[in-house]
Parts: structure tokens; C-alpha cells; sequence
């Protein structure tokens, strides 16, 4: 399991930087997302997979059963994905604002004057 | 984009979202839900709204504008924070009163900050997609 | 104690939520905008006084011990950066107020202003290497609306590509530290870096102290990974480009300070020859960069870069003077860099551009502008007796002290060709006659224009000229924070022996 997500992992990474050196900014953007992606996905791998019970203490114990799973890895992708939500939803709302006043989306002919 | 089924289905899902959304709010404490989720399920109800009656609509029904929305939730959040500084515990510590309320369970700064992060959400998500919508819509 | 700490993070979010709440009367919100800044200015004297004797406060939010929680930790090194970040959100919103358009002020700008400065010192201010991705990301969203809004061409095309090299820096960030937790199941710094003495030095840390490298160095925008910088910060309006010329780039710079004294501290025979080698290639292209420009806003953007190569040098140093140096250069910076984005905006209001062709006998027009430039323009350059002649100062000797002689040379030469740049903007800007054909002169500026966009220039410069002059007081401040950097086992004992969390 943990050499599959490491190779999606690895494609994902792949693929965004493929993106990201494109000249469509459209495609950058998505190369973006894909970056995020990857690296929610290797904290979510580096946290270490388990089949254990989930980390709650369930009604009447005090303490959760000895083996489950650790919540933080979890918890920090979850605080990543809804960051990288926001991100992504303002970078594209910039790359709308900036193809419609430049008139192409290439970033190459995105020269500025003066 | 007017489409009738649309328009008639959004007049019943509408109110069952909000209330949806509120039921998420509360639900978050213990079990999967929270203030984000909750959030963000009332703003597609209005954004529903938006999509088949117009922006005016929405803007219409919603309470307030999303901008006093936002700066009512960070309020919010700020104060459950500040509970737990004048209790002289530090910043954030959760803290909770000792009655049982139906539906809320044990009101506590988890809920007030969960409650401001509901609030935040909708009117940010809500801010975004009405301002995109009435440029399109001029 | 507790309360100390939060107080810079907790103002600005209430101003923020305050001036969005008001949006309604413009006038309202700029009162509560500057009530706010000058509060966060005291929440952040208030904080350093606590930490000037060398007490590390610390606090554990929610009260989740450390390493579990998150912890928010101010030693002097960041409780100074604390308080010039405040200082330098006063001016600007002061600056604001004839600096910015309407338009602009009326679409949130003062909201963004206090939640940009939140997340600045939250940045310094945590303990938690997760919790610092999440304040850059604070950070980082409010700049990204900062420097877009008005949404003018130019101003669009700069902020696209910031936003794209912000972002690979982010998710490289966030790739280390993913990796650093399933090394060592930590994120707290303190925590961190106890783990980190039981594991090999080479391997893993060494990956993610590279990632954490590559990432706050696109941040501090260091060589090669600069070149987003010229590319946006000339673009948004003076005040915004004052704030972001001074603050953020230091926060990449803060960010590997502490990263490199607490945490991957045992590899220095890798970092620290990087460092100085990345520390002059910034120097020299950002100098080369600036020299090439016509534009004072490019010019000054170029600046930026090179001087944050100094700054570099005194981490790969390594050395206590050298460190004392760093934590120098990066005060005296912030106030004289965003000070000369401020004049910047002046000289564009008095001169009608900010080309340095078009610009002309700014001098006789004023004589105030003249010396408000002079005074950051000297400093920056490095002449005594102002501060950055100190800063520089003290790095050249540490480079000395090493016995690295190549270092300080590309110091020195970088320095000279500073002062070059700076004298080609006096003698276009200032003293040659304006342009024929240039049309007529802007109007002179008014009492308010003056006291909004002159107070704030002369404040920074005023205490630019009291640095140099008393530049002993600094040094022995710089000196201490050095040292307590450089014993990263104060760090670690106040974080983590302080369980139970508040004091």
C-alpha cells in the first residue's frame, strides 16, 4: 500500500512540474494543484498507514484502545487540503481577472509594458 | 442558466440545507461535522438560490452581508479564545459550562469558535461566488 | 506572560474583524486601522520588554502540552522582529491614507493590512513548524489580495507569478515537514530538534533541511530563486510594496534563522558553505540586477534581493558575531527598505513618475523629499554613521574573524555598487533639471499629503539616524539574541520543561 501511494505520489509530482513549465497559465494553475496534492498525500503517507481503530475514546473509556490510529498526520492534511482550497480558489479567480485583461492566457506573451 | 427543476427543487432543498448545515454545526463536536462543513453547505444553499433566482435573491434573503458575516465570525472565534485567557488558563483552552442544553449538548468555547468558523466560511465562500456572479451577470 | 504573547496576534484580528465590520464609513476604518496598529505597536514593546532580560515566554495554546500542542514561544530575536513588523504596519497605515486610492481602501485593503500583519507574527512568534505553514499561509493569502487589488494589468501579470513560486514554496514546505513527522512524530521546534540528536545527521534530515532550505528561500526570495520578486513587487501601490519589501521576504529570512540555530543544527558543515555561496550569488545579482534598472521601484526591488545575501551571510557564518550581524542587518533592513518604497510613492506623487528618466529636480522642488531619500538611500548603501554602516560592519568583521576573505570582498564590492545605485537615483530623481517635455509639474503637495505620506518617511528615517548613532545599544540587544540562538538548549528546556502549560 505504501509503495502504491508512493508512486502516485511520485506521478503526481511529476505532473505537476510538467504542468508548471508549461506556458498556458491555466495549465500552471492545475500544475499547482497537483503540487498540493502530492504533498498532502505524502504527509498523509509519511504520518504511516495502519489498519488500527480510529483515534477516539470511545463513550465510557477514559482513554482511546492502545492501538489506534495517530490523528495528527490526518488533521494536518485536512488543515492542508482547506489552505490549498482557498489557494487554489483565489488563484484561479486571479488567472480569470488576468487572462480577460491581458487577452491570452500564455504566459510568454504576458510581457508587461512599463 | 434558468432551468425550471432547478428553480422548484432549490425552493424545498434550500430550507432543508440550512437546517442541514446548522445540525452539522452541532454534530462536529463529537462526530464528524464542524463549523467548516456547516459552512460551507449553507453557502450552497445560497449560492442554489443565487444560480436559479439571480444574486439579487440571495442577497435578499441573506441576513447580513457576507462582509459582516466574516467579521462577525472572526469575533466569535476570537472570543471563545479569549474564554480561556480571562479564566487566567491560556489562550484557546476549551472550557465548558455545566448545564445540558437539547441539541447543543454542554455549550463551551468549542462550539462558540465552531460557530465563527461557520459563520467565516459562509460569508467568505459567499462574498467570492456573488461577486464572481454579479460581473457576469452585468 | 500568557497574555503577552497572544496580544500580537489577537489585536490584529480584532482590527480586522473591527474595520471589516465598519466597512461602511471609510473614516471609521481608518480609525479603528490605526487604533489597531498602534495597539499591536504596544502589544509588541510590551513583549519585547518582557524578553529583553532574556526570558523566553512561552505559552501553550489551549493548553495542550508541548510537544502535542502548539506552542507559542518569543525569545528576544523574535520579539524584536515583532516590534519593528508593528512599527512598519503603523507607517503604512499612516502612508495609506493619501498613498492608496479610494477604490482600493474601499475593497478591504485595511482588513488584509492587519490579517497580512497576523500572520507575520505568527510566523515569528510559533513554535511549531506545522503552525508556521499555516501562519505563512495567513500570510500569504492576504498578500496574494494585497498585491492584486485594483486589479490594474501590470499589477494582475506581477501577482500571478508571486502567487505561483509562493505556492511550489508552500507545497515544498509542507512536503518536509510531512516527512520530518513520520521521521521523528514531531512538528514542535523544541521537540524537533531533541528528536533529531538521537538520528544520524546525514539522510533524512538532511532531505527535509534541504526542502526547508529550498522553501524559505524562495520565500527570502535568495538566489536562484529570486526572480519572482522584481517581477511583483513594483506592481501594487507604494504602501502595499513598502510592507511586503519589509516584511516578507524577512519572514523567509527569520524562518531559516530558526530553522538552522534550533532544529537542523548539526550538518553545519554542509549548510554553512551553502549558505555563504547562495549569500553571494544573491548579493551580486540583486546588485547587478539593480544597476540595470530605470525604474526606482525596480531598482529598489533588485535591492531587496542583494541585501538579503547579507543577511544570508551572517547564518553561514555561524558565528556569534556573525549571528549578531544577521539579527542587525534584518532590523536596520526592514525599517530602511520599506522607509524607501514610502519615499518611493512620495517621489511619484512630487515628480509625476516613478521612471528615473522622466524624473527631474525633485530637489529644488523638495528639499523634505530630498533629505526623507537621502537618509534610507545612505543607509542601505552603508555609510556611517547611519545603520546599515553598522550592520555591514559587524558582518565584514565576523567574515574576517572566520578568515573567509571571499565573502567579505563580494560584501564589500556589493556595498560600493550600492551606493552607486543609490547616487544614480539622486542625480536622476534629485539633481538633474526635469526633462524637457515632460509636461508640467504635479501640483506641490498639500499639508495632508504631506504629514500622511513625509510623517511616517521621517519617522523610519529618524530612527534609522538614532540606530546609527546609537548603534551600541542595538549591537549589545543583537549580541544577546545571538547568543541565546546560538544555545538552542534555552529554547528547548523553556518549551518543554515548562509542562503544564501557561506560566
Amino acid at each position: 500500500m505504501t509503495l502504491l501511494l508512493a508512486l502516485a505520489i511520485g506521478v503526481l509530482y511529476a505532473a505537476g512540474t510538467y504542468l508548471l513549465l508549461r506556458r498556458s497559465a491555466i495549465r500552471v494553475v492545475f500544475g499547482l494543484a497537483l503540487l498540493g496534492y502530492a504533498s498532502n498525500l505524502l504527509v498523509f503517507t509519511a504520518g504511516r498507514l495502519s489498519r488500527e481503530g480510529p483515534p477516539i475514546v470511545p463513550e465510557g473509556a477514559v482513554a482511546a484502545a492502545a492501538t489506534s490510529a495517530d490523528p495528527l498526520p490526518q488533521a494536518l492534511v485536512l488543515t492542508a487540503i482547506v489552505i490549498g482550497f482557498g489557494v487554489q480558489a483565489f488563484a484561479l479567480v486571479l488567472l480569470k481577472r488576468t487572462c480577460q485583461e491581458a487577452g491570452t492566457d500564455d504566459v510568454d506573451a504576458m510581457r508587461e509594458e512599463g | 442558466m434558468r432551468s425550471l427543476i432547478l428553480a422548484a427543487a432549490t425552493r424545498v432543498v434550500f430550507p432543508l440545507l440550512l437546517l442541514f448545515s446548522v445540525f452539522l454545526l452541532f454534530r462536529g463536536h463529537n462526530e464528524p461535522g464542524g463549523g467548516f462543513v456547516g459552512g460551507l453547505v449553507a453557502a450552497t444553499a445560497y449560492a442554489l438560490l443565487a444560480l436559479t433566482g439571480g444574486v439579487a435573491a440571495a442577497r435578499r434573503v441573506l441576513p447580513a452581508r457576507p462582509e459582516v458575516l466574516i467579521g462577525t465570525g472572526l469575533l466569535a472565534a476570537l472570543a471563545s479564545g479569549l474564554v480561556g485567557l480571562a479564566a487566567g488558563r491560556p489562550f484557546m483552552t476549551g472550557l465548558w459550562g455545566d448545564v445540558s442544553l437539547p441539541v447543543v449538548g454542554k455549550p463551551g468555547t468549542p462550539v462558540l469558535f465552531d460557530a465563527g468558523v461557520y459563520l467565516t466560511v459562509l460569508g467568505v465562500v459567499l462574498l467570492i461566488l456573488l461577486t464572481l456572479q454579479e460581473e457576469d451577470e452585468a | 506572560m500568557n497574555t503577552l504573547l497572544v496580544l500580537p496576534l489577537l489585536v490584529p484580528l480584532a482590527t480586522a474583524a473591527a474595520t471589516i465590520l465598519l466597512a461602511r464609513s471609510p473614516r471609521a476604518v481608518r480609525t479603528a486601522s490605526f487604533a489597531g496598529a498602534a495597539a499591536s505597536l504596544g502589544a509588541a514593546v510590551a513583549l519585547l520588554g518582557a524578553t529583553r532580560d532574556g526570558t523566553i515566554l512561552v505559552t501553550q495554546a489551549g493548553a495542550w502540552e508541548a510537544p502535542f500542542g502548539i506552542s507559542l514561544v518569543a525569545d528576544r530575536f523574535a520579539a524584536a522582529m515583532v516590534l519593528v513588523a508593528a512599527l512598519l504596519l503603523a507607517a503604512v497605515v499612516v502612508s495609506s491614507i493619501r498613498g492608496l486610492d479610494g477604490a482600493r481602501e474601499r475593497a478591504g485593503y485595511h482588513p488584509l493590512l492587519h490579517v497580512l500583519s497576523m500572520g507575520v507574527s505568527g510566523a515569528f512568534l510559533t513554535g511549531d513548524l506545522f503552525n508556521l505553514y499555516v501562519w505563512f499561509e495567513v500570510m500569504l493569502m492576504s498578500s496574494f489580495v494585497l498585491v492584486s487589488l485594483g486589479g490594474e494589468r501590470a499589477q494582475l501579470q506581477g501577482a500571478l507569478k508571486y502567487v505561483v513560486l509562493n505556492l511550489v514554496s508552500s507545497a515544498l514546505f509542507l512536503a518536509g515537514a510531512g516527512l520530518l513527522y513520520g521521521s521523528i512524530g514531531t512538528l514542535n521546534m523544541a521537540g524537533a530538534a531533541v528528536a533529531l540528536r538521537e538520528l544520524p545527521a546525514q539522510g533524512l534530515p538532511s532531505v527535509v533541511a534541504s526542502l526547508f532550505l529550498l522553501a524559505f528561500g524562495i520565500k527570502a526570495a535568495a538566489f536562484p530563486l529570486f526572480f519572482w520578486l522584481p517581477a511583483s513587487y513594483h506592481t501594487p501601490p507604494m504602501p502595499v510594496a513598502a510592507l511586503f519589501a519589509g516584511l516578507l521576504t524577512k519572514v523567509g529570512v527569520y524562518a531559516l534563522v530558526r530553522v538552522l540555530t534550533l532544529v537542523f543544527v548539526r550538518d553545519t558543515a554542509f549548510t554553512g558553505p551553502l549558505l555563504l555561496a547562495v549569500a553571494a550569488l544573491t548579493m551580486v545579482t540583486g546588485v547587478l540586477g539593480a544597476m540595470a534598472q530605470g525604474d526606482v521601484r525596480k531598482v529598489l526591488s533588485f535591492h531587496i534581493v542583494s541585501q538579503i545575501g547579507y543577511m544570508l551571510m551572517g547564518l553561514g557564518l555561524g558565528t556569534r558575531l556573525a549571528l549578531a550581524g544577521t539579527v542587525f542587518y534584518v532590523l536596520h533592513h526592514i525599517v530602511v527598505k520599506a522607509n524607501l518604497f514610502l519615499v518611493a510613492g512620495a517621489m511619484r506623487r512630487a515628480g509625476g513618475s516613478f521612471s528615473l528618466e522622466k524624473l527631474g529636480s525633485l530637489l529644488a522642488r523638495s528639499p523634505l523629499l530630498a533629505a526623507a531619500f537621502l537618509v534610507p538611500a545612505v543607509s542601505l548603501a552603508g555609510l556611517p554613521p547611519l545603520s546599515g554602516f553598522w550592520a555591514k560592519y559587524l558582518l565584514v568583521r565576523a567574515g574576517l574573524e572566520a578568515g573567509n576573505g571571499t565573502i567579505v570582498a563580494v560584501a564589500l564590492a556589493v556595498s560600493l555598487l550600492t551606493l552607486f545605485s543609490m547616487t544614480k537615483i539622486w542625480n536622476e530623481a534629485f539633481w538633474k533639471p526635469a526633462p524637457a517635455g515632460a509636461g508640467a509639474a504635479p501640483a506641490p503637495l498639500s499639508a495632508a499629503e504631506r504629514a500622511s505620506l513625509l510623517g511616517p518617511v521621517l519617522v523610519l528615517g529618524a530612527i534609522t539616524v538614532a540606530i546609527g548613532l546609537g548603534a551600541g545599544v542595538l549591537y549589545r540587544f543583537a549580541d544577546a539574541a545571538a547568543a541565546q540562538l546560538l544555545d538552542p538548549e534555552l529554547y528547548v528546556r523553556a518549551v518543554l520543561g515548562a509542562r503544564g502549560g501557561g506560566t
